[in-house]
C-alpha cells in the first residue's frame, strides 16, 4: 500500500515536471555505438533542432552521439508538441531542423514557406492500449474499452496521438466514449499512471518509457493508424550544413538503433 | 444601599499598570479625568469588557462582570452597558435609525418595535428628521447625539462615555455639552465619563476621579477638587499655583527653603495654593506687609482670557495674571526681572 | 510672517504636473499589458468570424466556463471569507503558517496543483478512494471536478483580498457592536461583512477572473471533454494545436464576455459605497 503510494506520487511528480517544463533531464536510453558512421567530413557550429516531445529521450542520446562524432558541433533542442513547434517556426523561431510527430504539422510549416518538400520519414510510431500495471480490468482488445465501467482517456483529435486514435478506432469500427480528451500523449499516460482511467491509447514509445507503472497492450487495428515522423531541414536554417549532417545522422544506422531501442519502428 | 457600580480595575500592560477603584451610585455621573496616557480609556474599556482585567473586579448591580480570581468574565455583548465612543463609531452602512435600532434588535426586540424605539430616541435627541441619513451625512454634533441615542437605547445600567465632546469644534461643543448634561440627568443608571477636559468634567459630573499614570490621585466633587488640588496636573486644570512643603504655624517652607506666609495655620506636610490673579508684579521690591515677595524672571507670556498669563521662575515657579495695561507698563517680556508679591490672605494651606 | 512668505509660492490651485518618473513607466506598463490584446485583435480572422462564432462547441464551452467560474467563486466566498476572517481577527498558534499555506496555490504551478488534487480527490486519492468506495462519488472528469480545480487555484486571490480588507477595516466597529449586545456571529454578518463588502466584491471578481482563465489544474484534474469539462481555456489550447485562427476567436470571445461581465458588475456593486 505504502509503496504503491510512493510510486504514484513519484509518477505524478515526474508527470508534473514534464508538463510544467516540457523538458526532461532524464537520459535513460542505452548507448548504442554499433554500425558504420558517416565518418566523412565533420561539421561545426550550433544546430538547433525542434523535435516532437515523444522524441525527447531518443534525440537527446542522438544529440550527444552526434556531438561526439562532430567535435565542433553543438546541438540545441526544443522539445514540445509538434503543433506548438510548427507555430513557433512559422512565427520566426530560429530553427535548423524540424522533427515532427505527424506529417500534418510539417505541412503547416511547408505551407507557410518554412521548408520545401515533405521531409523524410525517419521512424513510425504505433498506438498501444496503456493500462495500469497489472491490468486489473483484464483488457485485451480494443473492444474491451467499450465495456461499461471502463474509463478511457484519449488524446484530443487536434494532437497527433488523438488523430491516430480516431483513425484506429474508425478502422476497427469501435466506438468509445472517453472520459477525457487529453492535450497530449504524456497527459493521457499520466491519467493511466495515476489510476484515474483504466486505459488510454498512447504511443508504444510512451508506454515503453513508462513501463514501471504501465502495461502496453498491442492491438492489431493500430496498424491502420501508424504515425509517420518526418524530419526536414528548414529554409531559414542558419547552419544548413550542420542541419543536413544532423538529419543524416538521425537516418543513419546509429540513429536508428537509438530510436528502435526506444520503441519506434523503422519506416 | 449597594453601589450600582463597584470596580477595582487592575490592568497590566507591560510597563504600564492601571490600578483604579471606582464606585458609581445609580443616577450618578462620575468623570474620570486625567492627562493623555493616564489609563482612562483603558479603564473604560475594562468596564465595557473590551479589555480583560489582570486582577480586581467589576461588579454592576451585584453581578460580577469580570473577576479574574474567580475566573469570571462576562463578554461585552452580555454586559448591561452602553458606550459612546470618542469618534462615535456609528456603523457607516446603516442609517441613523438603524444605528440606534441595532442595540434593541440584539436584545431581542423585533424589527418593527426596535425601529419605533429608535425613532423615539432620535426624537429625544432632536434628530427625528435625520433618521434616514447615513452617518457620513451627519454633522459632528448630530453624529454625537445619534451615538448617545444608540448607547441609551439599550437601557444600560452603566453608561460609558469616552471623550464624548473631544471631536467637536468649540461652538458645537458648547451646545452639545448642555444637551448631554440634560440626557445624563435623565439617565437613571450610573454613568462614567472619560475626559481630559476639566470643563466637561466639572459641568457634567457629580464627582471627579482624577487619574495620573494609572493611579487615582484625587477624587471628590467639583468644589473640593477646585479648592484643594493635590497634584500639579490638577492645579493646572483648575488654574492654581500649587506648592508642597512643611508647615509650621502660618509659614510653609516649600522648595529650596523658600518660606511662604499663609493665612491658614497648620503643622506638618502641607499644600499651599494661590490664584494667578493674586500675584502682583512690580518693577522694584515692593514694601508693606503682610506679603510674600520674591525676585522672579519672566519665562513666558500668554493670553489668558482678557488678561495675560505670565510664567515666572525664581525661588518658586508661579503663574501670574496681569492686565495688558500693567504688562505694557512693566514691559513684560521673557528674560525680564520683576518682583512678585502675594498677600498671605490670598493663599490657602491644607494638609498634604 | 510665514504666511506671507508662503503666499508667493502657493499659487491658486492648478493642475498638478505628473512626474515623468511615474508617467513613463506607467505608460510602458499599460502598453505591455494591452499590446498582446492588440495582437489578438489585429490577427483575428474578422471575415470568417460570424461562422466561427456559431460553431457548435463554442457556446457550450463558453457557458460551461461561466458556470464553473461562478460556482467556483461561490465556493471560494463560502469558505474563503470565513478563513480570511479567522486569519485577520483571531490570534491562534500557527497563524503565520496557515497564512503561508493559504497562498500555496498561488506559487504552485497549476498543473502541479491539478496533480495534487488528483492525489487527494482522485480515484485512488487520499479522500477520493474512500468517497468512491463509500458513496460512489468521483470528481475527475466531472464538471464538479472543474469547479474544484478552479476553486483551488482561485481561492487565495479571494482570501488575500478579503483579509486585506478586514485588516484595513476598523475593528473598533466590531467592539461597538459588541457593546450593543451583538455576539461574534451577528457582528460578523451585520457589521464586519457590510464594512468589508467592497473588499469581498473585489476579491470575488479577482477570484472569478482567475477561475475563468484557469487551465493547468483543470485539464490535469478534471480532464477535457466537450460539454462536461472542456472550458474555454482548454478549447483555446486545443484549437491552438491545429487552427490558430480558431484559438484567437475563442480567446477574443472569452475576453469580451469576461470584460463585459466585469464592467457590468463594477457599475453595480464594486464602486457602490
Amino acid at each position: 500500500m505504502t509503496s504503491r503510494w510512493i510510486r504514484i506520487t513519484l509518477a505524478a511528480l515526474t508527470v508534473a515536471g514534464l508538463s510544467a517544463c516540457g523538458d526532461d533531464t532524464k537520459t535513460a536510453s542505452p548507448q548504442p555505438s554499433v554500425g558504420s558512421a558517416s565518418s566523412a567530413a565533420t561539421v561545426t557550429g550550433d544546430v538547433t533542432v525542434f523535435a516532437a516531445a515523444s522524441l525527447t529521450e531518443s534525440f537527446k542520446t542522438i544529440g550527444k552521439d552526434f556531438e561526439a562524432a562532430n567535435p565542433g558541433a553543438k546541438v540545441t533542442f526544443n522539445f514540445a508538441g509538434s503543433s506548438a513547434l510548427a507555430t513557433q517556426i512559422n512565427q520566426g523561431a530560429p530553427a535548423d531542423v524540424f522533427a515532427s510527430a505527424a506529417p500534418a504539422n510539417l505541412k503547416t510549416v511547408t505551407d507557410a514557406g518554412g521548408a520545401e518538400g515533405t521531409g523524410t520519414t525517419f521512424v513510425k510510431n504505433q498506438l498501444v492500449i496503456a493500462v495500469p500495471k497489472g491490468n486489473l480490468k483484464g483488457i485485451k482488445t480494443l473492444a474491451d474499452l467499450t465495456k461499461p465501467g471502463v474509463k478511457v482517456a484519449l488524446c484530443a483529435e487536434q494532437v497527433p496521438c488523438g488523430a491516430a486514435a480516431k483513425k484506429a478506432l474508425d478502422t476497427a469500427g469501435v466506438k468509445i466514449t472517453p472520459v477525457t480528451l487529453e492535450q497530449d500523449v504524456k497527459a493521457a499516460l499520466a491519467k493511466v499512471k495515476l489510476g484515474e482511467v483504466d486505459a488510454a491509447l498512447v504511443y508504444r514509445t510512451d508506454a515503453k518509457a513508462a513501463a514501471t507503472d504501465v502495461d502496453g497492450i498491442e492491438f492489431p487495428e493500430s496498424a491502420g493508424a501508424i504515425n509517420d515522423y518526418p524530419i526536414i531541414v528548414l529554409k531559414k536554417a542558419k547552419n544548413p550544413a550542420g542541419a543536413q549532417a544532423f538529419v543524416a545522422y538521425v537516418l543513419s544506422d546509429k540513429g536508428k538503433a537509438v530510436l528502435t531501442s526506444a520503441g519506434f519502428q523503422a519506416p | 444601599m449597594t453601589a450600582e457600580v463597584d470596580a477595582h480595575i487592575v490592568v497590566d500592560r507591560g510597563t504600564f499598570r492601571l490600578d483604579v477603584s471606582l464606585r458609581i451610585e445609580p443616577g450618578q455621573v462620575v468623570a474620570l479625568l486625567g492627562p493623555n496616557g493616564a489609563g482612562k480609556t483603558t479603564a473604560l474599556r475594562a468596564l465595557a469588557g473590551l479589555q480583560p482585567l489582570t486582577a480586581g473586579h467589576i461588579t454592576v448591580d451585584g453581578v460580577d462582570l469580570d473577576r479574574p480570581d474567580l475566573r469570571r468574565y462576562v463578554p461585552p455583548e452580555r454586559r448591561p452597558i452602553g458606550v459612546v465612543f470618542q469618534d462615535y463609531l456609528l456603523f457607516p452602512h446603516l442609517s441613523a435609525l438603524d444605528n440606534v435600532a441595532f442595540g434593541p434588535r440584539r436584545h431581542g426586540v423585533d424589527r418593527r418595535a426596535a425601529r419605533d424605539q429608535a425613532a423615539d430616541w432620535l426624537a429625544r435627541v432632536g434628530l427625528a428628521e435625520h433618521a434616514r441619513r447615513k452617518p457620513r451625512q451627519l454633522s459632528g454634533g448630530q453624529a454625537q447625539r445619534v451615538a448617545l441615542a444608540r448607547a441609551l437605547a439599550v437601557h444600560p445600567a452603566l453608561l460609558l462615555l469616552d471623550e464624548p465632546l473631544a471631536a467637536l469644534d468649540a461652538r458645537t461643543r458648547l451646545d452639545t455639552r448642555a444637551e448631554l448634561q440634560r440626557h445624563l440627568a435623565e439617565h437613571r443608571g450610573a454613568a462614567l465619563l472619560v475626559t481630559h477636559d476639566p470643563l466637561d468634567a466639572l459641568v457634567l459630573a457629580d464627582r471627579l476621579v482624577i487619574v495620573e499614570d494609572g493611579r487615582v490621585v484625587q477624587e471628590g466633587d467639583a468644589a473640593a477638587i477646585t479648592a484643594q488640588p493635590r497634584t500639579d496636573y490638577v492645579a493646572r486644570l483648575v488654574g492654581l499655583n500649587l506648592y508642597r512643603g512643611r508647615a509650621d504655624g502660618h509659614t510653609v517652607v516649600v522648595g529650596d527653603g523658600f518660606a511662604l506666609a499663609a493665612a491658614d495655620r497648620l503643622d506638618g506636610d502641607a499644600f499651599v495654593v494661590f490664584r494667578p490673579s493674586a500675584v502682583a508684579l512690580h518693577p522694584h521690591r515692593p514694601d508693606g506687609s503682610p506679603r510674600n515677595t520674591w525676585a522672579a524672571t519672566v519665562t513666558g507670556v500668554q493670553r489668558h482670557g482678557d488678561n495675560l498669563r505670565i510664567q515666572l521662575s525664581g525661588p518658586i515657579t508661579a503663574a501670574a495674571d496681569v492686565t495688558p495695561a500693567a504688562a505694557a507698563h512693566l514691559r513684560l517680556s521673557p528674560g525680564q526681572q520683576v518682583w512678585a508679591a502675594v498677600k498671605a490672605t490670598e493663599t490657602r494651606a491644607y494638609p498634604a | 510672517m510665514p504666511i506671507v512668505d508662503k503666499a508667493g509660492e502657493v499659487a491658486p490651485p492648478r493642475r498638478q504636473r505628473i512626474p515623468l518618473g511615474l508617467l513613463v513607466p506607467a505608460g510602458l506598463g499599460l502598453l505591455f499589458l494591452t499590446f498582446p490584446l492588440v495582437g489578438l485583435l489585429v490577427r483575428a480572422p474578422w471575415t470568417t468570424l460570424p461562422q466561427r462564432l456559431t460553431e457548435p462547441g463554442v457556446l457550450t464551452a463558453l457557458l460551461l466556463s461561466l458556470q464553473c467560474a461562478t460556482l467556483a467563486t461561490v465556493v471560494c466566498v463560502l469558505f474563503g471569507v470565513p478563513l480570511a476572517w479567522l486569519l485577520a481577527r483571531v490570534e491562534f498558534p500557527g497563524r503565520r503558517l496557515v497564512r503561508a499555506l493559504v497562498t500555496v496555490p498561488l506559487v504552485l504551478p497549476p498543473v502541479v496543483g491539478g496533480v495534487a488534487l488528483l492525489l487527494v480527490f482522485g480515484r485512488r486519492g487520499l479522500l477520493g478512494e474512500w468517497l468512491d468506495t463509500t458513496f460512489g462519488i468521483t470528481f475527475p472528469f466531472t464538471t464538479t471536478g472543474v469547479v474544484i480545480a478552479e476553486a483551488f487555484v482561485a481561492m487565495p486571490f479571494l482570501i488575500i483580498a478579503v483579509e486585506g480588507a478586514l485588516r484595513g477595516a476598523d475593528s473598533r466597529f466590531e467592539e461597538a457592536a459588541a457593546t450593543l449586545g451583538a455576539g461574534r456571529w451577528t457582528t460578523f454578518t451585520h457589521v464586519t461583512l457590510p464594512l468589508v463588502a467592497p473588499g469581498v466584491a473585489a476579491g470575488a471578481v479577482l477570484c472569478w477572473a482567475r477561475a475563468l482563465g484557469e487551465f493547468g489544474a483543470t485539464i490535469t484534474f478534471a480532464g477535457n471533454y466537450p460539454g462536461t469539462t472542456q472550458t474555454m481555456p482548454l478549447a483555446v489550447y486545443l484549437a491552438l494545436e491545429t487552427d490558430l485562427d480558431a484559438a484567437i476567436v475563442l480567446s477574443l470571445i472569452l475576453l469580451t464576455v469576461s470584460v463585459a461581465i466585469l464592467a457590468g458588475l463594477r457599475d453595480r456593486w464594486i464602486t457602490s459605497p
